[in-house]
Formats: C-alpha cells, sequence, structure tokens
C-alpha cells in the first residue's frame, strides 16, 4: 500500500527517462508529452496499488507502455512492419571494429562510435519495428533486466530475449548505414577475415 | 563447443547481466586470456554505452509543470471524482 502524496516525490524524478522512453515509442514531440502526462495520471490514480519497496521504475514502465499500445499505437495510420532482415551477429564490430583498432590502437573504435550523433542513434532506434524497439530500448537504453522487461511488455523471457537479438542486430545495420554515408566507415559488402569468433 | 564459440553465444547474456556467477566467471577467465574474443566484448560494451547516452533526452520544463498542474488538480478532485485505476 502506498500513499499518493509521496507519489511526486518519487516519480517525478524518473520523468527524464520517461519522456525518453515516450519520444523513441510515438517519434513525435506533442504524443511523447501526452504520453507521458497521462502515465503519471494513471500511476497517481493507481499509486496505492503499487507496492512499496519493488521497482517503481519498472512499474511505471508498464503503465507507459499500456498506454502507449491502448491511446497512441491506435492512431498510427501506416501498418507496422514486425519482421526484421537476417543480419549476421556482430554486424558493426566485423565492419568498423577489429579494422579500426588494428590500424589505430584502441581509442579509435571508441572514438568512432562515439561519432555517431545523437540524431543518428536516436533515429536508428525508431527505424525498428516496434516490437523490437520497445525490448532494445528497455534494455540498451534503460538497463531494465530480461524478467523486467517481460513483466513490462507481458511477453515470455524467451521472446524478450529473440527479440533483443534480432533488434540489436538491425540496429547495428542502420547504424552501418549511416556511418557509410557520413564516410565514416567505407562501404564493404563482404565481412571481414578476421572471423575468429 | 569451443570456448570461444560458448563467449560469443553468451556475449550478451553477459553484457546484460543475466548469466549466472558460474557463467560469468568462466567467460571472464577465458576473455582475460583471449584477445580475439575480448575485442568483441569490449566493442559491444562500447557501443551500449554510447546508444545509452546518445538516447538521452531533455525534458520540457512546460511539461513538467503540467504534469505537476495535473497532478494537484487531480488530488483536489472530491474522493467520488476520482476514478479507480
Amino acid at each position: 500500500m502506498a500513499d499518493q502524496a509521496t507519489f511526486a516525490d518519487q516519480a517525478m524524478d524518473l520523468m527524464p527517462s520517461l519522456y525518453a522512453a515516450a519520444l523513441r515509442m510515438t517519434r513525435n514531440t506533442a504524443d511523447a508529452e501526452d504520453l507521458v502526462q497521462e502515465t503519471y495520471l494513471r500511476a497517481y490514480r493507481g499509486f496505492a496499488g503499487f507496492e512499496q519497496g519493488t521497482n517503481l521504475k519498472a512499474w511505471l514502465y508498464r503503465i507507459l507502455t499500456n498506454t502507449y499500445i491502448n491511446s497512441y499505437r491506435a492512431k498510427k495510420r501506416r501498418p507496422e512492419e514486425t519482421e526484421l532482415d537476417e543480419v549476421e551477429d556482430l554486424y558493426l564490430y566485423r565492419r568498423i571494429g577489429g579494422l579500426e583498432a588494428a590500424m589505430a590502437g584502441r581509442s579509435a573504435e571508441d572514438e568512432l562510435l562515439d561519432r555517431f550523433t545523437d540524431a543518428e542513434v536516436k533515429e536508428a532506434l525508431e527505424s525498428l519495428p516496434e516490437n523490437f524497439r520497445m525490448a532494445v530500448l528497455l534494455a540498451d537504453v534503460e538497463g531494465f533486466a530480461y524478467k523486467e522487461i517481460a513483466d513490462i511488455l507481458d511477453i515470455p523471457i524467451g521472446t524478450v530475449m529473440s527479440r533483443l537479438h534480432r533488434g540489436r542486430k538491425a540496429l547495428q545495420k542502420q547504424l552501418y548505414e549511416f556511418a557509410v554515408q557520413r564516410n565514416l566507415a567505407a562501404p564493404r559488402d563482404d565481412t571481414m577475415s578476421n572471423t575468429h569468433v | 563447443m569451443s570456448d570461444c564459440q560458448d563467449s560469443l553465444h553468451e556475449l550478451y547474456r553477459y553484457l546484460d547481466g543475466e548469466l549466472t556467477e558460474d557463467r560469468r566467471d568462466k567467460i571472464q577467465r577465458h576473455l582475460d586470456g583471449c584477445q580475439p574474443c575480448a575485442e568483441p566484448y569490449d566493442f559491444e560494451a562500447e557501443l551500449r554505452s554510447v546508444i545509452r547516452r546518445k538516447c538521452q533526452e531533455q525534458v520540457p520544463e512546460a511539461l513538467v509543470a503540467k504534469v505537476k498542474a495535473a497532478l494537484v488538480n487531480e488530488a483536489s478532485k472530491p474522493p467520488d471524482q476520482q476514478p479507480t485505476a
């Protein structure tokens, strides 16, 4: 049993993270703001049912996700792709990882990744079909455990893992395309000969 | 499977903190002695950190104010007007 009066204290600090997630889900600021406000209202009304000591952030994300699915996804006109092309493991590493590192030392590789702009990384994530985007967002941006993601999205853990696996590879493919477009990496079709793993 | 294949297979579960302590230790020992396996691990860890850092957002102050106002408004409603969640 939780007191609504303590809700604001505990929940307001989490707004930057919820707003960032809402932006990745809705892909526009007006809907993201509405989604965050609706999430806080619903959470406030239901806060008595939140069990203190359990994970408030995961609880809020569950409300955010359900609100998004029920209220905002319905507004979308174009159907969401639900499948992804097959992409090899370590897609980005095999193209820009070992090569750069071998040429110029480890720090060059970190710098190369850092040269992606915020906008490119956000766009790459937002380019993923929704099911994959949500899993990658919750794991890689928010750091939730598989079990928490399974609870938030109401799917089995095995499904979380497979969506993460495929979503991450597709995200890497999109990042690589940005890298090639900006001449950060040379275009190449083959994989590197360094296929030790 | 070889230790190298094992280590690649479990790369994400390792980085996600989802392995048992035993598995984690075993992978860690392998990575300590196998640079070709350690490199993709480092790369994926760095990529994760870049993704997390670059997906942060500044909340518009107007949104914070709007949410606070909405909650105050909600709190001021008589109990019979408050919907149950």
